[in-house]
């Protein structure tokens, strides 16, 4: 058995493999049509996680903040905060403002739900925008917690008592716009009616047009998420999200949405069980373009088996996508040596090590934990593929270890919000990526590997450096 | 392209008229170092934002951030400092609290980090960043970081950075304290006549290296940069030099008058940004001096340079002459030394905005620009989106945050931010920047984004 904590115990965070709450929050409200966000915070808040985010999307992400300063601090933001929402409402003109708070707003007793229940009041008579408040500590939980905070904020705000009707409700995590898209295409392939939230598709990887949108185009419109309780179920791709954060179980519990809570369609598996369901719910068949698509994964898969037995992986980043991502691993035979997350997520812990339960080398899996962690046990343990955010960029300059970039933030290469993991297509494209990446790093030692391992003469000069692994594997 | 005004809900917030400016058009000056006005999408960052900017360079340090996880993770390694030796300033340290230490109070976990890290790493520095929330749950930063001092034997220094307390210019002015605090010492300062300072370089790409090889050739040592490439020890040396030289005002002009007072070094205002300003900022350095071998290997340096750099620039300039250019940058001097710079291109600024600029900086700016040019302070996405379109701008030069809305609007750009991978000072700075104005305004993508869909249709 694994040993029972492998977390050590430590007080310092060492290069952080998380964010805040706020920063998970906002993306959610960014995938609702003609939506704004304001936080409730000091000014540099909004402004980090608009580039961070910028940085990402490579697309403009506008931001509110109300501006704290220490008078603010001192005698209670309620002023700034109402202010901001008065200049936001003339600038942006949005249908709906979700209101985040941080960890000074909530540190110093702010109460934002009752701040936009008097603003809407004072409002009164004037047309005012749906307000959606959702406090989000900084020190509350990561940015994985934040997104489905604000998601279930969301739909509890918005969800209205509705007559039965046909739609399915699609909720997805924090996937890239590109992934949205081909969740939706594959719902259409299937001839599915459906409400997908929040649909970051348009919003958050906008298409140049000759005019500018401030707020772009795009993403789930409020009448929908109101109309998600008549719905005839629900998809929830969140299976490492705690029932108190899942906006599927809110809508099952309150308005008796059957709820399908699977994991994000990647690998062949998770792929069948999202089509197979959609084939009972709807009662329509696969069409053969997707299993075409299918055939085409199962051909990779294939055509790439022998080398993918030779990657030894680490894994980190949002938990719900390190468990999708474990199960590509183990579909591939790629041997997961390290999965990670910054967040605190014990039903990952628990799904993880019942995926890997079979396995002959028993992952590490960190939970709560940071790169200094993820590196210290990367060590002797010859890993020799990454998969993460960018900021695992540190495992290749340091350790050697190269990265197939996925999740976020990718802000060291282009293209963050067209990255492309789910449905069959996208698997395929992930493990081209994958395996490549393997036979790169493979194919840039083997001349010397070769050499120093078995050329039998009296070496007359040192032509190669390099290392080589202790079994010779490589 | 249509550049009209594209959204008839467009409106302005009355707040923000003051600091909006059209040289020639108001006799008022412009409203500038007051707050960011709430809900109007501000570019500024906070306190913390502006003292980690000017610290984070000390290459030696370890840079401990107090405060729940979001500060550290949205700071790490994000800038190109670079380093000659220690790496420890690139990786992000936070005492990463959660809810318990908010209600109990953060001091014994902060104690218990320094432990740790003096332990692993042994800095001989370590800088102690307070955040927005511990200014409100009351922890002694003071007194923890006195007591660390004591039982590691190493300087621990707190940085009073408060989010909340002021706006990034309020971090630059903490961040010169600490670094007073850091370059006191109880030792006998020796004068030295020919050594300098060099003060808001951070070394970006490498460019206070770049400044410093001028100035070693010319005969002129640098003790320190502050802060680029620079070491706790390397620090201690800045008070014997003769002459303090400031790059960046708007961060480290208050350290500079500071240490005339304290130390009685008297400093100069430079810029590296561009060949005229490189070629005078050295003139007058080596006129300070006032030693004749020091101005004959300052003109032959120059000589030189400019023999290689200068058909460089001229050659770009034939592509770029009549272009428009439009400015939003972090501090004043900055845009000062850019309005100049894209003259040497043959370019007009028609538009120019600071997120922290002083007034006498946009009274310099407004000398400098012609007639209609648009100047503004604290700008946000709504009135740089205006502008641009208005003023007909061809290129914008700005941070990581205006880059995707330059591009969204069909705008050039060049980033001038702290994460550029190539150095924009000096004469090879020059022409780096002249190739990367080439290398976005001449790029053949723009003329396909006018175009309909149609111009590809076949006729049978």
């Amino acid at each position: 058995m694994m040993k029972d904590d492998p977390n050590p115990v430590r007080s310092v965070a060492e290069n952080p493999c998380n964010m805040c709450m706020p920063l998970g929050a906002i993306i959610p409200f960014k995938g609702i049509e003609n939506c704004m966000v304001i936080i409730h915070g000091s000014q540099g808040c909004a402004t980090y996680m608009r580039r961070h985010m910028a940085e990402h999307f490579n697309e403009p992400v506008d931001i509110a903040s109300s501006s704290i300063t220490e008078r603010g601090t001192i005698y209670g933001g309620e002023a700034n905060l109402k202010h901001g929402l008065n200049n936001l409402i003339q600038l942006y003109q949005p249908a709906v403002v979700g209101i985040l708070s941080t960890c000074l707003a909530e540190t110093i007793g702010e109460d934002i739900v009752r701040i936009a229940g008097v603003f809407q009041e004072e409002q009164a008579g004037s047309e005012t925008p749906a307000m959606i408040p959702v406090p989000t500590p900084g020190y509350g939980g990561s940015h994985f917690e934040g997104y489905f905070l604000a998601l279930t904020g969301i739909v509890t705000a918005l969800a209205q008592p509705t007559r039965r009707h046909d739609r399915i409700n699609v909720l997805v995590p924090h996937i890239s716009p590109a992934d949205v898209r081909e969740i939706k295409r594959l719902l259409e392939l299937m001839q599915v009616q459906y409400t997908l939230l929040p649909d970051v598709s348009a919003t958050l990887d906008a298409p140049y047009t000759q005019i500018y949108r401030k707020i772009p185009a795009g993403g789930t419109v409020p009448a929908d998420i109101a109309a998600m309780p008549g719905a005839r179920a629900t998809i929830q791709f969140g299976a490492t999200v705690e029932d108190e954060l899942s906006p599927g179980k809110y809508l099952e519990i309150n308005h008796g949405v059957p709820l399908y809570n699977l994991s994000l369609p990647m690998g062949i598996v998770a792929c069948d069980r999202f089509l197979n369901l959609l084939e009972t719910l709807t009662g329509n068949e696969i069409p053969k373009q997707l299993l075409d698509e299918r055939g085409r994964l199962l051909d990779a898969m294939v055509d790439a088996h022998k080398y993918n037995r030779e990657g030894r992986a680490v894994v980190f980043g949002e938990p719900e996508m390190v468990y999708a991502l474990g199960q590509v691993l183990a579909e591939n035979g790629i041997t997961p040596v390290i999965l990670a997350t910054g967040s605190k997520s014990p039903r990952l812990k628990e799904l993880l090590l019942d995926l890997t339960a079979d396995n002959d080398e028993e992952p590490l899996i960190l939970i709560d934990s940071d790169f200094a962690q993820i590196r210290k046990h990367c060590a002797d343990k010859r890993i020799n593929l990454a998969i993460g955010n960018s900021d695992g960029r540190i495992l290749t300059e340091k350790d050697g270890i190269p990265l197939v970039r996925m999740g976020f933030p990718v802000h060291d290469r282009i293209g963050g919000q067209r990255i492309l993991t789910v449905g069959y297509t996208g698997t395929t494209q992930l493990l081209d990526l994958i395996t490549n990446t393997l036979l790169a790093n493979k194919l840039k030692h083997y001349r010397e590997n070769m050499y120093a391992k078995h050329f039998p003469f009296q070496p007359k000069t040192i032509m190669f450096k390099g290392e080589v692994s202790d079994d010779g594997q490589f | 392209m249509d550049m009209a005004i594209n959204q008839t809900d467009f409106s302005f917030i009355p707040e923000r008229e003051k600091s909006i400016r059209t040289k020639g058009q108001q006799m008022q000056a412009i409203q500038c170092q007051a707050d960011s006005v709430a809900g109007c999408v501000s570019q500024r960052a906070c306190v913390y934002c502006g003292a980690r900017v000017v610290l984070n360079p000390i290459t030696d340090a370890v840079h401990l951030v107090h405060g729940p996880i979001g500060c550290a993770s949205y700071t790490w390694d994000i800038r190109g400092s670079l380093s000659s030796g220690a790496d420890l300033y690139r990786h992000s340290f936070s005492t990463d609290l959660r809810e318990e230490d908010i209600i109990f109070g953060g001091e014994r976990k902060l104690m218990r980090c320094i432990d740790e890290l003096a332990e692993r790493y042994h800095p001989p520095v370590m800088l102690v960043y307070s955040t927005c929330i511990v200014g409100v749950i009351g922890d002694d930063l003071e007194a923890v970081c006195r007591l660390a001092s004591k039982r590691h034997r190493i300087k621990v220094i707190p940085v009073q950075s408060s989010g909340f307390s002021g706006n990034k210019s309020d971090g630059y002015r903490i961040a010169c304290e600490v670094l007073l605090r850091m370059i006191a010492s109880q030792e006998r300062i020796l004068y030295q006549p020919f050594h300098l300072n060099y003060l808001g370089d951070y070394n970006l790409a490498g460019e206070a290296w770049i400044i410093c090889g001028y100035l070693q050739e010319i005969g002129i040592n640098v003790n320190v940069a502050f802060t680029g490439d620079s070491r706790c020890e390397s620090l201690l040396t800045a008070p014997g030099a003769a002459l303090n030289i400031v790059q960046c005002a708007g961060s480290m002009g208050y350290l500079a008058k500071r240490m005339e007072e304290i130390y009685g070094i008297p400093f100069l205002n430079v810029s590296f940004l561009g060949l005229e300003d490189t070629m005078q900022s050295l003139r007058r350095i080596a006129d300070f001096f006032a030693n004749p071998y020091i101005i004959k290997r300052c003109e032959a340096l120059i000589e030189r340079e400019l023999a290689q750099y200068g058909p460089i620039v001229k050659q770009y300039r034939q592509h770029l002459k009549g272009k428009k250019a439009a400015v939003f940058v972090g501090g004043g001097f900055k845009a000062i030394s850019l309005i100049k710079q894209f003259r040497e291109l043959g370019m007009e600024v028609v538009m120019v905005g600071t997120q922290t600029g002083r007034q006498e900086e946009y009274d310099a700016i407004s000398q400098l620009v012609a007639e209609g040019t648009v100047i503004l302070d604290d700008a946000n996405p709504s009135e740089l989106e205006r502008f641009m379109l208005e003023q007909g701008a061809d290129l914008l030069v700005g941070g990581v945050k205006e880059r995707p809305l330059a591009y969204k609007l069909g705008l050039s750009f060049i980033d001038h931010n702290h994460e550029r991978k190539h150095p924009l000072s000096g004469f090879t700075g020059a022409a780096n920047f002249a190739r990367e104005v080439e290398q976005t305004v001449c790029s053949p993508v723009w003329k396909y984004l006018d175009g309909p869909i149609h111009t590809g249709r076949i006729n049978p």
